[in-house]
């Protein structure tokens, strides 16, 4: 066992775990963070994907001594304080780019990395990122155009949540 | 009687609108909950320990080591010395520590001495089967022999084959239960597709009486059609919990067990012998398949062959369930009919080319045979625009070059009619309304389209309903398979708000001066129909109740479910594919899928389900596909590395078209989850036919399995 702080959504959080447990399992079960959710723990499906300094990993594969040190973003860390979703994940709810959704916070996650890298990314790079994220409901189409509505949205410039015109929309 | 039937089409303001889906908010914030999720307070870890042999008897299991680890907190043996397994991966105990970590050293800790015994675990050779393959009796119509016979008869037979696949939900099957010893209740937190029956399932397995076991789920990640009973893994995380004086046991499973246990679809493989004239009038039909659903067998209706041309004057059906050592199938969307309709379409598509005619024709030419010939060509002649097949097929091979084109199509059928649901709808005197249905949303949209219906029949916004599903103490809805879901809970939310509209009616009618029935509730009023002068805001006619709310519960019942629902709807879809022929790789350029549907709640989430439909097709054509080994009787891909998945860069251009008419409108609400996976396969192998000259006979259309089609060195079946 040892004890790391670890920087989680901006903030300090100690833990005392084995060094080689997955991250996954720290921030899911030590830290309550669960949206980073368990699908292979193999590093194949991304539905734990979080972000160490804003590049994506699969957090199942990834021992937490490895994250000491990095700055690492959960699902739960996107969103402003006061709870207005960030704008790619304002894209994902209003191209409805979900069904059950337990693949969605991998989704969204990898779309920020790309987005802030890639603020204009063409249809081959939004594909190319998302090719490995699997959905099993097999969202693809609509998940493909919330990354295209996000870049849109210019999500890499820091534009407030509201540019999106709101959650809900009808008719 | 009310007059419960849905307000016209063109009236309707909430009903058919695009309304973003309402588990939308929390999904995209990474906030919903899914049981897997749930953790309460002193949860301890369990895991199992599962059979390595495919057959064998138990000779002895030894737990001491493990009750003496750290952390250990129960266990519970599945399969006592003498049991025989039937399969790898089989449970035989199941353990509880105070991590997961410590779960699994004491699961390694558990010594298991086996005696192995022979195994079957692969099923495309029947000739292998022997007296593990149960033969249904044969069934004849008419005379096949003279059909084929007959003079300028043009006759093909081939063999076809579509693997066992499995579900390969993201969230794997599991639980979170605390079974409270003394007041022996449940709390139980299972990932399911039947919230409504599961509790009650597991206290069936448990011996309790079902009032004892509180079942809760807001969020399910993926069943399709998997998960609908409590298991195994239920039972004994209950009884682990029992033994920990209460504590809430955890006990998921790991990918590798879900993909070995918790459900997969069964096989088919066959031969098959067609006729028709010679101006493409299919004349006859004979089919010899098997399969296998695991080793208590079963699991498909041969009967439907040939599926949606069912019709054909002269037909015979053999069929062989081949019990192998391989964990149980399980319902998956649309059982029996991607597999029967691949079987179908291909002979079709096959015979057409040996009739040098073009498949389009030879099936529009024999919709006679179908059960609904108007819609199903209307279906393929818009299709065909969308794909553009009049400008872009070409006969069978003729494509040129290494990459060649090709296109394929295929029909498809299901039922899709409301299951039975009951809906409690309460108005509270504040104006505030709340439903209680048992059922649940697997994602599909469940919670928007009930609160559509809802707010249509009361007038009132979306927002304005707060809506309660996921938990057994509501109203009893069915599980959500076949899909069934959106009928139903329509019907009986639509049922129950209409039987509670009417009593507020009848409390404020003395108020305006009218009786009840003149009555209309529209933007957020209870008004005088088509007199707005004379109405009540919403909140100034509930406060007319007083104290006193009211509750009204209503049901579908599918027997008589009054014009609100049905079932029966055709789909058609075509598949433009292009070969690489010195790699094998297919990809992809478009599908379009024609789906036939009733009235459409909401658009929005209707065409979700087919685009997911279509894309789930594509993954089962292009990669899926379970791999068992002979030697060890084990399931070599049972992970995600090797059992593939289609991703966004696989799946090509996807369009959707339905018609959503006052025509299609008047037939109430049907499910079409499972309809639009139905053809996919079938088209897409079609494609790949057409384009490479030469039948791809055994599922997936994976490059190995390509190259061996153009090289003439696939395996035979048997």
């Amino acid at each position: 066992m040892a004890k790391y702080t670890l920087t989680v959504n901006g903030r300090g959080r100690t833990v005392d775990t084995d060094p080689s447990r997955p991250l996954l399992d720290v921030l899911r079960e030590d830290l309550a963070l669960t949206g980073a959710k368990y699908g292979c723990g193999e590093g194949q499906c991304r539905a734990c994907t979080v972000l160490l300094d804003g590049a994506p990993v699969t957090s199942c594969t990834m021992p937490v001594r490895m994250a000491v040190g990095k700055a690492i973003t959960t699902i739960e860390g996107l969103a402003a304080p006061g709870g207005k979703l960030h704008p790619v994940q304002q894209a994902f709810l209003d191209a409805t780019a979900m069904q059950c959704g337990y693949c969605t916070p991998g989704m969204v996650l990898r779309t920020t990395a790309l987005l802030k890298k890639t603020p204009r990314p063409t249809e081959a790079q939004i594909v190319e990122s998302l090719n490995g994220s699997l959905c099993r409901c097999c969202g693809y189409t609509s998940i493909v155009a919330a990354v295209r509505m996000a870049a849109a949205l210019g999500t890499s410039a820091a534009k407030p949540a509201n540019s999106a015109k709101g959650g809900k929309r009808n008719g | 009687m009310p007059n419960y039937s849905y307000p016209p089409m063109e009236q309707r303001r909430v009903m058919g609108k695009r309304i973003t889906r309402l588990d939308g908010m929390e999904k995209a914030a990474g906030k919903a909950k899914y049981n897997s999720d749930v953790r309460p307070k002193g949860t301890i870890h369990a895991v199992g320990v599962f059979s390595p042999h495919a057959h064998a008897r138990v000779k002895s299991v030894d737990t001491s080591a493990a009750q003496q680890a750290p952390g250990f907190a129960a266990v519970s043996v599945v399969a006592a010395p003498g049991a025989e397994v039937n399969w790898a991966g089989q449970e035989i105990a199941f353990v509880a520590a105070q991590t997961e970590e410590q779960a699994r050293d004491c699961a390694r800790l558990i010594k298991v001495e086996y005696e192995a015994l022979p195994h079957l675990v692969r099923e495309e050779n029947l000739a292998k089967a022997g007296s593990r393959g149960k033969p249904a009796g044969e069934q004849v119509t008419g005379d096949p022999e003279a059909a084929f016979s007959a003079a300028g008869a043009v006759t093909h037979e081939a063999e076809y084959g579509i693997p066992v696949i499995t579900h390969c939900c993201l969230e794997p099957h599991g639980q979170i239960v605390a079974w409270d010893g003394a007041a022996n209740k449940i709390e139980y937190w299972p990932s399911t597709q039947a919230i409504s029956a599961v509790g009650g399932d597991l206290a069936k397995q448990l011996e309790l009486p079902a009032t004892q076991v509180h079942s809760h789920q807001d969020h399910i990640g993926g069943g399709f059609g998997s998960k609908f009973q409590s298991d195994l893994w239920g039972a004994h995380a209950a009884k682990l919990s029992k033994m920990a004086g209460g504590k809430p046991v955890k006990l998921y499973l790991e990918r590798r067990e879900e993909l070995t246990i918790a459900g997969v679809r069964p096989s088919v493989f066959g031969k098959v012998k067609l006729s028709a004239s010679a101006s493409g009038e299919m004349t006859g039909w004979d089919s010899t398949t098997w399969m296998t659903g695991g080793f208590a067998g079963g699991g498909l209706n041969a009967d439907l062959l040939p599926y949606v041309f069912r019709n054909v004057a002269n037909r015979r059906i053999n069929h062989t369930a081949v019990s192998t050592n391989n964990g149980a199938s399980r319902a998956w969307r649309a059982p029996n009919h991607p597999q029967v309709c691949y079987i179908t379409c291909a002979a079709m598509e096959d015979l057409a080319a040996k009739l040098k005619m073009d498949p389009m024709e030879f099936f529009l030419k024999n919709l006679d045979k179908t059960p609904r010939a108007d819609t199903y060509k209307a279906q393929i002649l818009k299709a065909a625009e969308m794909i553009a097949w009049k400008q872009n097929w070409k006969p069978r091979g003729s494509s040129t070059g290494t990459v060649k084109r090709g296109l394929g199509l295929a029909l498809g059928t299901w039922g899709g009619a409301g299951h039975a649901s009951r809906c409690r709808t309460t108005i509270n005197p504040d104006g505030s309304v709340l439903i209680e249905i048992g059922s649940q949303d697997l994602g599909t949209g469940t919670r928007t389209i009930i609160t559509q219906v809802v707010a249509e029949t009361l007038g009132l916004p979306m927002g304005g309903i707060t809506l309660k599903l996921g938990d057994n103490n509501y109203p009893a809805s069915g599980a959500s398979g076949g899909s069934t879901t959106v009928g139903g809970v329509s019907a009986s939310s639509r049922k129950a708000s209409v039987d509670a509209l009417d009593k507020l009616f009848a409390a404020v009618a003395p108020a305006l001066g009218v009786p009840a029935d003149q009555l209309e509730a529209v933007d957020s009023k209870i008004q005088v129909k088509g007199n707005a002068a004379k109405s009540m805001t919403w909140k100034a006619a509930c406060a007319k109740l007083g104290v006193s709310a009211i509750i009204a519960e209503n049901a579908n019942d599918p027997r008589n479910p009054g014009g609100l629902t049905t079932g029966g709807v055709g789909g058609c879809q075509m598949a433009d594919v292009s070969v690489d022929t010195e790699t094998g790789i297919v990809k992809i350029n478009k599908v379009v899928a024609v789906q036939d549907v009733g009235l459409v709640i909401n658009p929005k989430t209707s065409d979700s389900q087919v685009y997911g439909g279509v894309i789930m097709g594509i993954c089962a054509a292009l990669m899926e596909e379970r791999v068992m080994d002979e030697m060890t009787g084990r399931f070599l891909n049972a992970d995600m590395e090797f059992y593939k998945l289609a991703g966004a860069g696989d799946i090509g251009e996807i369009e959707v078209h339905m018609d959503i008419t006052p025509d299609h409108d008047k037939r109430g609400v049907i499910g079409i989850g499972e309809p639009a996976t139905v053809p996919t396969i079938a088209c897409i192998a079609n494609a790949v036919a057409n384009a490479i000259g030469v039948r791809v006979p055994v599922l997936p259309l994976t490059p190995k399995n390509v190259l061996n089609a153009l090289h003439n060195t696939t395996r035979r079946l048997a």
